[in-house]
């Protein structure tokens, strides 16, 4: 076979990223190939050659954005004898996402592998993961990771008899959304209240603490090991055009196996959804494509063949995000279901803006509301749409957009639902029995 | 940190080795950063983190009390008034509402006859909705304190894991009708079935 392993059913792909669920104990881990890339990349590489072959995999940031990571690495200064720091952005809380949880349960040392590759591609010899703090068996299974790092010399001074040295702290959230917006995150690490800092100055520039810092998620670490390990080539067998490398997808609702999936990047909605979680269980009409940031699609042929990547769901008006697919059935209102998004980004605004405070936390919640209990009236809808031309691209920092997005998607494809519960006065099905 | 607390022990007293090793984490100009800890260790030994501790927090960190409280405040895990023995953490995001999240609140709420900030006359319980835990593929998700999550739960799982923690069991001794996850099963055998096509 040639070309590009787009599916799961290829037999060229063997998912790397998350195997031997439930033996994430260093004996499994070596047994296998653990420590080999960062052995490699500290041994036989220097830090730019270590940069460059991320660069040359096109390992893009898996935690929403896509940011082409060896780039972000490149922007790190060169040998300024400061302080540097990588951190991993461990609070994984965008609704529809746990794809982290599951490396850092099932295996941690890939993380920590992952971070002690970065740490020397960047000069770090310092490193926090900010876990959220409601993921205790990943705290748990991370603390043991370390200890076991420690223990058997992969951790500490001298890495593979040479001069780097690196040291891993967690450092555990405490139930906050905004904490992983990146400037946020280190507004938190430092012990202040997590509202996010203006850009410039970058983390590469003045991160923690001031010094120069990298934040990379938690998936995008992981790949690293695999990509020093197997070499550029083969991250670029996997996946389409611009997007490359294994991917983790989340589905949840009403799917048969909701779950996580390593797949190749680009496989499509309709392989994830029926091949990998066993299909449907209820009749489905929507679906959120990457996480609740990603607007929501109709859940049609066309939608169900668009492969997941970068590219192609944002020609289809969404967002790969996270990979999080969220399952909308036909049973609940697709105003209930952007209520409860709203909410839950009204609820999480960090308050420092006005968009955000007053528009997503003030307006847009109460018109959801307004509408969704049965009390719209004409022009409710417009009001909204308003509202979020005023705070799309206004906000001190993306929650705001992030909040926006998905309202404006349903209003595209769903927009008769809307206007059928103001012309009727209806308030969504189910109200005060599925959820309010 | 030299402040007289007269015959009250303070809660960090005989945790020297413990604080030592928090601050050594983090660089010396960053000491307030061991704020969170600080929080969290109060916070899940006594079931909120009351003015006195936060005094003592903040000698420990060389903050004021406020700046400690205003930290405390942002975040949603700290509580400033006592919560139960059991602290149920409701999951209220779209998977877990998608799978009755809102119906085992109500269920919650009426059978404990409590309301969030309130405390089951008991002293057992106490309720909160949380946003988005972070395992939408196991919902509906209720968190009981800092401990691992209870997964797929249902209105007779939580019947269950009321009437064995009011019978006196531990947390770690309950039992919940279908197994502690009844869909990770299958989860696992989704991913040992991809691999093993290799």
């Amino acid at each position: 076979m040639t070309g590009p392993i787009v599916s799961g059913h290829d037999p060229r792909f063997a998912p790397v990223l998350l195997v031997n669920p439930g033996q994430g104990d260093l004996k499994h881990y070596l047994s296998r190939g653990g420590y080999q890339g960062a052995k490699k990349a500290l041994t036989t590489m220097t830090p730019d050659e270590v940069i460059n072959l991320v660069k040359a995999a096109n390992l893009r940031g898996r935690g929403g954005a896509g940011f082409p990571t060896g780039l972000k690495w490149s922007f790190m200064p060169k040998d300024d004898g400061r302080q540097h720091y990588l951190v991993c952005n461990a609070d994984e809380s965008e609704p529809g996402s746990f794809k982290d949880r599951f490396i850092m349960e099932d295996n941690p040392h890939e993380l920590i592998e992952g971070m002690i590759i970065g740490g020397y591609a960047i000069g770090a010899t310092k490193g926090y993961i900010y876990i959220r703090g409601e993921y205790r068996k990943a705290y748990d299974s991370l603390k043991q990771g370390i200890a076991e790092a420690k223990a058997e010399g992969y951790l500490g001074p001298n890495l593979f008899g040479g001069e780097f040295s690196f040291e891993i702290f967690l450092h555990r959230g405490a139930g906050a959304y905004i904490c992983g917006e990146e400037t946020a995150l280190m507004n938190s690490l430092e012990g202040l209240r997590a509202n996010p800092r203006l850009k410039p100055p970058f983390p590469a520039g003045a991160g923690l603490w001031g010094q120069p810092t990298t934040i990379n998620n938690v998936e995008t670490l992981a790949c690293v090991p695999h990509v020093v390990a197997q070499g550029a080539e083969w991250f670029n067998s996997i996946g389409t055009e611009k997007s490359k490398g294994p991917k983790l997808y989340e589905v949840s609702g009403p799917a048969v196996h909701p779950g996580v999936y390593e797949l190749p990047i680009g496989t499509t909605l309709r392989e994830l959804i029926f091949d990998w979680a066993g299909g449907v269980s209820e009749p489905v009409k929507a679906l959120i494509p990457g996480g609740s940031t990603a607007p929501p699609l109709p859940f049609t042929d066309d939608v169900l063949d668009t492969p997941m990547d970068f590219e192609a769901l944002a020609e289809k008006g969404s967002l790969l995000g996270t990979g999080g697919v969220i399952l909308i059935p036909d049973s609940v209102s697709m105003v209930d279901a952007m209520w409860n998004i709203t909410r839950f980004y009204g609820h999480e605004s960090c308050g420092k803006c006005t968009p955000c405070r007053e528009g997503v936390a003030g307006w847009m919640v109460n018109l959801f509301k307004k509408i969704a209990t049965g009390n719209g009236s004409p022009g409710d809808v417009e009001l909204l749409l308003d509202i979020m031309d005023n705070i799309e691209g206004r906000a001190f920092c993306l929650l705001a957009d992030a909040a926006v997005w998905p309202v404006k998607g349903s209003l595209k494809f769903f927009r008769s639902e809307y206007d059928d519960l103001i012309e009727r006065k209806a308030a969504v099905p189910g109200y005060s029995g599925r959820w309010k | 940190m030299s402040i007289a607390r007269g015959e009250t022990l303070g809660f960090f007293d005989d945790k020297s080795q413990w604080l030592e090793e928090l601050f050594a984490s983090y660089p010396p100009e960053g000491r307030r950063a061991a704020v969170m800890p600080l929080l969290r260790q109060v916070q899940d030994t006594e079931g909120h983190v009351s003015g006195e501790r936060l005094q003592e927090i903040a000698e420990l960190t060389g903050l004021t009390a406020t700046e400690v409280k205003g930290v405390m405040s942002f975040y949603s895990y700290y509580h400033e008034l006592p919560t139960g023995k059991y602290h149920l953490q409701v999951c209220a995001t779209l998977s877990c509402a998608l799978g009755g999240s809102e119906e085992l609140w109500d269920y919650l709420v009426e059978t404990l006859d409590v309301l969030p900030g309130e405390i089951s006359p008991d002293g057992l319980f106490s309720l909160q909705k949380v946003e988005c835990l972070g395992s939408c593929h196991t919902a509906p998700v209720i968190q009981i304190n800092d401990e691992p999550y209870l997964e797929c739960m249902t209105r007779s799982r939580l019947q269950a894991l009321l009437s064995e923690l009011r019978a006196g069991k531990s947390l770690d001794q309950v039992e919940l009708p279908g197994g502690p996850d009844p869909h990770w099963r299958e989860v696992l055998f989704q991913r040992q079935k991809a691999q093993e096509k290799k």
